[in-house]
């Protein structure tokens, strides 16, 4: 046998880790870390409920690309378009990147001297402690592409990045970090699954005052496989917002790591899932940790799974309150609705508190439709598949009044009508 | 044309009778209130007819305007021009008001094989209908009965009612949890649906709801079935000497009732 068949799946993969040109220190000191925890098993703490053979295998499992006649999701949004297929930058589909109040590069054309190297994989770093996150060591290791945005004033225009999945096979790695300065403000939008696998992390420094807005939509390939983590440095009375949309998809694991550095500043995320295991699995996975290191801040976690067909849901969210961060208000609710027995939702909400004048809550629920409400909408006339579509918009309705612009809101309402649609029985 | 003969019904969950042969024929066009005491079964009449869970029929029939009621999904019983207003409408976050009336008449117009209302036309008729019920055009706008006092989830129902033009409505205590003013505007707009071939089934404990929708038969409800049929001056007798004189008179244990 050859040494290569010897290998572990794990050990192969970390074999496979090649560093692209740029940022050399940075993927460097990326894959130490990576080699020094190793890829996740079964038996690692926060991976129980989620099985990463799938993320770790040196090869993606194919997946085929879902096509409908929906129209393109923020089509009638003015937006600067950023295109990657299939993990590649796609420079005839994407937009100008100049666009006025802020700086655009692609990680690939960065080089080294760039405001983004004093920040790329630093908040990756302080994100892994104490929990360790070694996929998204290997993004920032072994990222192809991806996109530097400085951003210096309050910008109306959307940032919308599109993950087109084409080839069967892709995998697609790409590491992004937004820097937003005192007082700007921007909205990222980003949409589509990207490739057969994903794995995407975006790094986000939100200075005093400034305001980063991010509505992600992941696409509706029943087979993709993803991986993302975001990792967040929120100062002084800033606002940090996202949230996800995630309909379909084998398998997908959110990863969210928030560091309230500054006083009086917001950090809320959110997140709306949908999954039919019907003819292909269904497995999401928010994994959450919100770290309060300043007074006053306030932090929300409001994650809402529909799940049917033997979809799985996790959710596992964590409140860090550190010494001296009083008065931090932190929130935190993940609810499942179960549209059969044979679904199933796990959650796991910690919170870890070393103050003492602090407000934080959690819930966490599982429940099936509403049996009363039915029959209030039935006997209006509204037929049973209708009146559950309604009330599955119901339950869903706390998660996505958590985007704050309502244009955006409207169309994440379209595509899970689409979804409900196309789900019924 | 409403027909029940010789219901029967007991609860799926428990093996209990809560309707022991009920007989009941409303008209065209004519006011029927049924009152009773307390666990006589005059809510559980009203789910049963209009197709809630939890309940057995074992006897009898009910029949609206030639539709077997007890053979239909409640989606047809609505369509067929049946509605409930509910003694505790539901509240439905995130679904708004308008939305669900709309989907409502939709709904029921497909069904009968009629068009759908254009959205122009559908808002005209809701903003004449919550007009003449007093109904905020803000309210139009929050979603299903979230947040609303108990006497705009009241209006809300016969706002439903007006829009939904059935046949034959049920109003189920519609008068509890209501102040005098709130279920005076109520009735009014109950009246205001009669038109003479509409007819009602009003379930009460109280006369005075039956001071404002006047009866044209007032029956008395106990122990599963109607013990005494008259008119409004029945009521009356009802509000004066109370339920334990009928009770006696027809041999049912108070504490039964």
């Amino acid at each position: 046998m050859s040494a290569v068949e010897k290998m572990t799946p794990a050990e192969a993969r970390l074999a496979r880790v090649t560093l692209p040109e740029g940022m050399g220190p940075q993927r460097r000191a990326a894959l130490d870390r990576l080699v020094a925890m190793g890829l996740p098993g079964r038996r690692d703490e926060y991976w129980r409920w989620t099985n990463p053979t799938d993320l770790i295998a040196p090869e993606p499992v194919p997946a085929a690309p879902f096509a409908d006649d929906e129209p393109a999701l923020f089509d009638d949004v003015e937006r600067l378009k950023i295109v990657f297929r299939d993990g590649v930058f796609d420079a005839e589909a994407s937009d100008d990147l100049a666009l006025s109040g802020i700086e655009i590069s692609r990680l690939s054309e960065a080089g080294d001297v760039n405001w983004a190297s004093s920040l790329y994989g630093t908040l990756e770093t302080a994100g892994q402690t104490p929990v360790e996150r070694p996929f998204a060591a290997l993004n920032t290791a072994s990222a192809e592409d991806g996109l530097l945005i400085r951003v210096t004033g309050k910008i109306e225009t959307p940032v919308n990045l599109i993950y087109i999945h084409e080839s069967e096979s892709s995998d697609a790695i790409l590491h992004h970090v937004v820097k937003l300065e005192e007082g700007a403000e921007i909205t990222v939008l980003e949409n589509g699954p990207a490739g057969a696998r994903a794995n995407i992390v975006m790094e986000v420094d939100v200075a005093k005052t400034a305001r980063f807005h991010h509505i992600r939509v992941q696409g509706r390939d029943h087979e993709r496989r993803m991986l993302t983590g975001i990792f967040a440095r929120i100062n002084e009375g800033a606002l940090f917002k996202s949230f996800t949309l995630s309909s379909n998809g084998a398998l997908t694991r959110n990863e969210c790591v928030l560091d309230i550095v500054g006083d009086d500043a917001n950090a809320h995320v959110a997140g709306a899932a949908l999954g039919d295991g019907k003819s292909q699995p269904f497995h999401h996975d928010d994994t959450i940790f919100i770290t309060h290191g300043a007074e006053r801040g306030e932090s929300r976690q409001v994650f809402k799974k529909v799940l049917k067909n033997g979809a799985q849901g996790i959710f596992q969210g964590k409140i860090l309150v550190k010494p001296g961060a009083q008065k931090t208000d932190g929130y935190q609710i993940s609810q499942a609705l179960l549209l059969d027995e044979d679904s199933q939702f796990l959650a796991k909400p910690e919170l870890e508190i070393y103050a003492d004048d602090v407000q934080c809550s959690h819930g966490s629920t599982t429940g099936a439709i509403d049996e009363t409400a039915l029959f209030y909408l039935r006997s209006r006339g509204i037929p049973t598949e209708e009146a559950t579509a309604l009330l599955v918009l119901s339950f869903l309705a706390d998660a996505i009044e958590e985007i704050e612009q309502e244009r955006f809101r409207d169309e994440i309402v379209i595509r899970l009508e689409g979804w409900l649609a196309r789900h019924r029985g | 044309m409403l027909e029940i003969k010789n219901l029967h019904v007991k609860l799926e969950e428990e093996d209990k009778q809560i309707l022991k042969g009920v007989n009941l024929t409303l008209e065209d066009g004519k006011v029927h209130a049924i009152m009773g005491p307390n666990g006589s079964g005059k809510s559980t009449l009203s789910y049963v007819l209009s197709g809630r869970d939890g309940y057995e029929v074992t006897e009898g029939e009910a029949h609206l305007n030639g539709l077997d009621l007890l053979e239909a999904e409640p989606e047809e019983r609505a369509a067929a021009g049946l509605f409930l207003a509910f003694q505790y409408p539901v509240e439905i976050p995130g679904v708004g008001n308008m939305t669900f009336l709309r989907t409502a008449l939709n709904s029921q117009r497909k069904a009968r094989g009629e068009d759908e209302i254009s959205a122009g036309d559908f808002l005209k008729l809701v903003r004449a209908k919550a007009k003449s019920l007093k109904i905020d055009a803000e309210m139009l706008k929050r979603p299903v009965n979230v947040g609303f006092s108990g006497g705009e989830k009241k209006r809300n129902e016969i706002l439903q009612m007006a829009i939904l033009e059935p046949k034959m409505c049920i109003l189920d205590e519609t008068d509890s949890g209501l102040d005098v003013d709130a279920m005076r505007l109520v009735s009014e707009g109950v009246n205001a649906l009669r038109d003479g071939t509409r007819s009602f089934l009003v379930i009460t404990h109280y006369q005075r709801l039956l001071d404002h929708i006047k009866p044209d038969y007032v029956h008395i409800m106990a122990d599963g079935r109607i013990i005494e049929t008259g008119g409004p001056e029945l009521a009356l007798e009802v509000e004066k000497n109370g339920y334990a004189a009928l009770l006696d008179k027809h041999g049912i244990a108070q504490e039964m009732a």
